[in-house]
Formats: C-alpha cells, sequence, structure tokens
C-alpha cells in the first residue's frame, strides 16, 4: 500500500508540475550552479547549469514515468496479438513468429536496447521504438504458451476459459517488466542515446550530474535516487498484483 | 544425452544466423549515411565513391553480408569507420577484460544469492525470509549504473579507500593479479553483483519454498521421503537435487546477461572492454565497430545459453525422459 501511494504522489506530482509554483525546470543561471540540499531558494540544490533540482526532478517524472511506461503498454498489445496469433493457429505461422522471437532472445535485453537506440540514434521516438521491440518477444512468448494451453483443454472449458484466463498472466508478466523498463530507459538516457538535452529526465539528469560527484555529490544522486524508488514501487506493485491473481512464474 | 545435444546445436544454428542477420542490419537501418562521420563535408562525388568501394559498401546488400560474415569467420572484422584499425584485436582484448569482470561478478553474487535464498525459503514466513525479500527486491529494483555512482561517491570521493575508474593503476592496460589491480575490480563487480543477488535469491526462495510448503503438489514429495524414513538432512538433500537445476538455469543466464548487459556499469567506471568500446562506438557513431561488438556479445549470451541448457539436461533426469 505504501508503495502505491508513493507512486500515487510521485505521478500527481508529475501531472501537477506546472501547477504546483514550482521554478521554471529550464532556466539556468551561472552563479547558481551546484548548489548544495537545504539552500533557502533550492530546497534540493542546483544541477550543473543551475537549474532547480526539485522542480527538474518533477517535471522529469513527466518524461520517466510516462512515456517510459508506453513501450510495455505498445509491446503488450504487439506481443499478445503476436502471440494469440501464434499459438492459436500453429504450423508454419507460428514456427515463423516464434522462430523470428528466437533470435530476439539471443540479446540480453540490455544489448538489445543498446544496439538498436545506438543504430536509430538519440531521441525520444527512436528510443521508444527500439524498448518496444526490446519487451514484443518476451511478451509475445508468455503468450504464446497461454494461448497453446488454452487451446488444448476441452471446448467447454475453453468457452469459460476465454479471454480472462489468457491475457491475465500476460498482463501480470508485463506489469512486472514495467521497472525493468524505466530502469533500461534511463539506462539509455544515461548512456546519451535516449532522449536528447535539455530534456529534464531522470536517466540524462544522472548523467550530465556525473561530473558534479566531486563537488556536489549528493545533489548527483537524487536523479537516481528517483528512478530507485520508482521501479522499487513498481515491484512490489507487480508482486503484489502477482500474489493477488495466483499467477506461478 | 548426446541426442540432446545435438538437438540443441540444430536449434542455436538459426538463431545464429538470425543473430548474425540483425547485427548486419543494425548498420542499414541507421539513418544517414554509415560514412558520414569520416567523410569530409567537400568530399567530391567521385571521393564518396571511392570510398564507398573501399568500405564495400557499393555492392547489393547479400553479396554485403556474404563478405561480411564470410570474413567474421575467420576473425577478421574488418577496419573500424572511426580508427581505421583492424578491429579483432581491439574486440578480443575487450572482451577478455569483459570476462574477469562477469565472472568475478558471478563469483560474488551467486553463493550469496544461493545462501540468502536458502535460508528464506527453508525457513519461510519468519524474520528470514521478510528480510532477504526485502533485500531481493531491493537488488531486483536497483538502478546499477546509479548505485555504481553511489559507490563511487562513498568509497572514493569520500573515504579515498578505493580507485574510481579504469582497470589498473596509472591507467594500465595490461591485467595482472596483484593487489594494485585487484583494487580496481572491487567496486565495479561489487556493483555489478547486485542484481543477479536479488534474482538468485529470489528464485532459489521459490523454489525451496514451494518445495517445503504445505499447499503445494510436492507436498506429498517431502512427505514420501519422511514416510520412507530418511531423517531432514536427507529430505534436505533430495529438495537441493530438486532445486538444482532451474536454479542452474537462472545463473546461467544472469551471467550470459552480465556478459551482454555490463556495458552501463562500464561506463561509469571506465572499465576498458567491451562496453566501453560499445560506448566509444556509440559516440562516434562507428557503426561497423558496434556491429561487431554486438555479434561477439550476442553470439557468447547464445553459447552461455547452450551451455547451460545442456547441463541443466545433465543434471535433471527429468529432461532425459522427454
Amino acid at each position: 500500500m505504501a508503495c502505491a501511494s508513493v507512486l500515487v504522489v510521485l505521478i500527481l506530482a508529475a501531472i501537477l508540475a506546472p501547477y504546483l509554483g514550482l521554478a521554471d525546470p529550464y532556466k539556468a543561471s551561472m552563479i547558481h550552479r551546484l548548489k548544495s540540499i537545504g539552500h533557502p531558494r533550492y530546497l534540493l540544490g542546483t544541477g550543473e547549469q543551475g537549474r532547480d533540482m526539485l522542480a527538474r526532478l518533477v517535471y522529469g517524472g513527466r518524461l520517466t514515468l510516462f512515456v517510459r511506461l508506453l513501450p510495455i503498454v505498445l509491446a503488450f498489445f504487439i506481443g499478445s496479438l503476436l502471440g494469440l496469433v501464434a499459438g492459436y493457429a500453429g504450423g508454419w505461422l507460428n514456427t515463423a513468429i516464434m522462430r523470428t522471437v528466437d533470435v530476439f532472445f539471443a540479446f540480453p535485453s540490455v544489448l538489445l536496447a543498446i544496439a538498436i537506440s545506438s543504430a536509430l540514434g538519440a531521441g525520444m521516438i527512436n528510443s521508444l521504438v527500439s524498448l518496444t521491440i526490446v519487451f514484443i518477444p518476451s511478451i509475445c512468448r508468455v503468450a504464446e504458451s497461454a494461448t497453446a494451453s488454452v487451446r488444448s483443454l476441452d471446448y467447454i472449458e475453453v468457452a469459460r476459459a476465454s479471454g480472462g484466463n489468457v491475457l491475465g498472466p500476460i498482463f501480470v508478466y508485463a506489469t512486472s517488466l514495467t521497472s525493468v523498463c524505466m530502469i533500461l530507459a534511463a539506462g539509455l538516457s544515461f548512456l546519451g542515446i535516449g532522449v536528447k538535452p535539455p530534456e529534464s529526465e531522470w536517466g540524462l539528469m544522472l548523467n550530465t550530474l556525473r561530473t558534479a560527484i566531486y563537488i556536489n555529490p549528493w545533489v548527483a544522486v537524487l536523479p537516481g535516487a528517483m528512478i530507485f524508488i520508482a521501479s522499487l514501487c513498481l515491484n512490489l506493485l507487480s508482486d503484489g498484483l502477482r500474489s493477488a491473481m495466483n499467477v506461478k512464474d | 544425452m548426446l541426442v540432446h545435444l545435438v538437438r540443441r546445436l540444430i536449434y542455436v544454428l538459426p538463431v545464429c544466423f538470425g543473430v548474425s542477420l540483425f547485427c548486419f542490419l543494425l548498420v542499414h537501418i541507421a539513418p544517414g549515411d554509415p560514412l558520414a562521420s569520416i567523410m569530409p563535408v567537400d568530399a567530391s562525388a567521385e571521393q564518396q565513391a571511392a570510398m564507398r568501394t573501399a568500405y564495400g559498401l557499393d555492392k547489393p546488400l547479400p553479396v554485403q553480408y556474404a563478405i561480411w560474415i564470410g570474413k567474421a569467420l575467420h576473425g577478421d572484422l574488418g577496419k573500424s569507420i572511426a580508427t581505421g584499425r583492424p578491429m579483432a584485436d581491439e574486440v578480443f582484448r575487450a572482451v577478455k577484460k569483459l570476462l574477469l569482470l562477469a565472472f568475478t561478478a558471478s563469483a560474488i553474487a551467486f553463493p550469496i544469492g544461493l545462501v540468502l535464498g536458502f535460508v528464506a525459503g527453508y525457513f519461510r514466513d519468519t524474520i528470514f525470509d521478510r528480510l532477504v525479500t526485502a533485500i531481493a527486491v531491493t537488488g531486483v529494483s536497483v538502478p546499477n549504473y546509479w548505485l555504481g555512482i553511489v559507490l563511487v561517491i562513498i568509497f572514493s570521493v569520500t573515504l579515498g579507500w578505493l580507485p574510481s575508474m579504469g582497470a589498473g593503476p596509472g591507467g594500465s592496460t595490461q591485467w595482472s593479479w596483484d593487489l594494485a589491480h585487484l583494487r580496481f575490480l572491487i567496486l565495479p563487480s561489487i556493483t555489478l553483483a547486485v542484481v543477479p543477488i536479488g534474482l538468485v535469491a529470489r528464485t532459489v526462495r521459490a523454489l525451496i519454498g514451494d518445495i517445503y510448503s504445505m499447499n503445494f503438489v510436492s507436498m506429498d514429495f517431502v512427505q514420501a521421503l519422511y514416510a520412507k524414513g530418511l531423517r531432514p538432512r536427507g529430505v534436505l538433500r533430495h529438495a537441493i537435487k530438486n532445486a538444482a537445476p532451474t536454479a542452474l538455469s537462472v545463473m546461467g543466464l544472469q551471467l550470459g546477461y552480465l556478459l551482454g548487459g555490463s556495458i552501463l556499469i562500464e561506463t561509469v567506471f571506465n572499465w576498458p572492454d567491451s562496453g566501453f568500446l560499445l560506448s566509444n562506438a556509440i559516440f562516434q557513431r562507428d557503426l561497423p565497430l558496434l556491429q561487431d561488438t554486438i555479434l561477439i556479445l550476442a553470439l557468447f549470451f547464445v553459447l552461455m545459453n547452450l551451455i547451460v541448457d545442456v547441463a541443466q539436461a545433465a543434471i535433471d533426469p527429468r529432461i532425459k525422459r522427454n
């Protein structure tokens, strides 16, 4: 429950960011660079360009939380569709889809995301595309095996189980990927192949503040701490969902 | 056993082909000319064409693929666009450093993960269990590139105990097993070990917990062992045997992920291996270097999966039956 409320606070803050009376997250100031946490004017200090950290962290939640969860949503639809088709049709269509999926499984997810993102170049849309491609294969596999197992049941059971029984496990599985997706998305920005500056995004902020660790380490740590908190909450929520829906790995 | 091995090999070959095709196409899905980063802005049309011929980019795609893969199979990875140097040496030197880091991280992570997971599963629903579950979910959730920075702040910047970047004193690139070099290995490998600790602990806890728990089918399994007259220690041995194949496969996969996924950590610590090479390639948009490094890492991952799969079949009698 605690984790759900933390997430709600983060999401609300991100949505309501323009109405919270925060400083302008893009306004740089040469004389106010790298102030420490607890500064009277900048509650959480300032970044390497003198921009208000609190404002940037709250605005950063917009990109990190929303745009970063979109790949999972897209991959859920595309992957489920492919998996349902493969599991239901069987035959050569199944072989074609699942063997293609196998090829993508041959890459560790981080490597695959980096490969596609660096080929496409930095940018929000590009990283969205690459992360969606990263998560389609695993969702497709879960969907395929769930569909195939339902297909092998008696027809009465199929009628009873249709829909819910297939989509339930896929959905639970997809939620368990959300935190990985967020960490990965921020990681791409951290490498400079995610969103482009001067966007406030937690991974990118971590990247640009890295050089500041010798001057003002605890400010530099903040964006990563936000990623950590959000991903911890997402994981706890998904664990809760898993046991509530009684799904086994 | 042999049949299983052969079957797996037959299955792996098309996957390797697909992987190489994907890596090859990476250069071609990239927007813009792959040579743009080195082509002078004022190059004439003839000069551009000559450059394209020199890098073999003027031929049709299937021919380019055939040439590339043919050379790669002979260990010739062509020349880097950015440096013009042959890439095979660079890539293989980097892979050695990567293996060092990945194996050290595994050597830290697996024993800790196994012990934690085992204790939690055995003493399910006790304070131990809750503690381990908390550790595991924290380990799985932490963005490890951030953790690396935090560790650098604590142990290098604040305490000054350990070096923050590089793989040897004075930027030395030659690895040796002495204290001066080992100090550089500590922070990156601990950082890298955190996620696998969480995952291994989680898996083993679920496995052992299920075997012993009262509301699971395999309750009969443990009951039967006791009924057979086995002491708790004997039952334990059976439980471990039962959990071993799955635990092994999770660890193998994790080692694979460490090999392929440590690039973020290498960037944090400037560890001079393939991840570092990769981030240089990204930075300079050196697509051939990118292509080859990714190909080699992915093939390593495939090989790793193959080894795990065969090892699992070797110790798990249930697999041989089908």
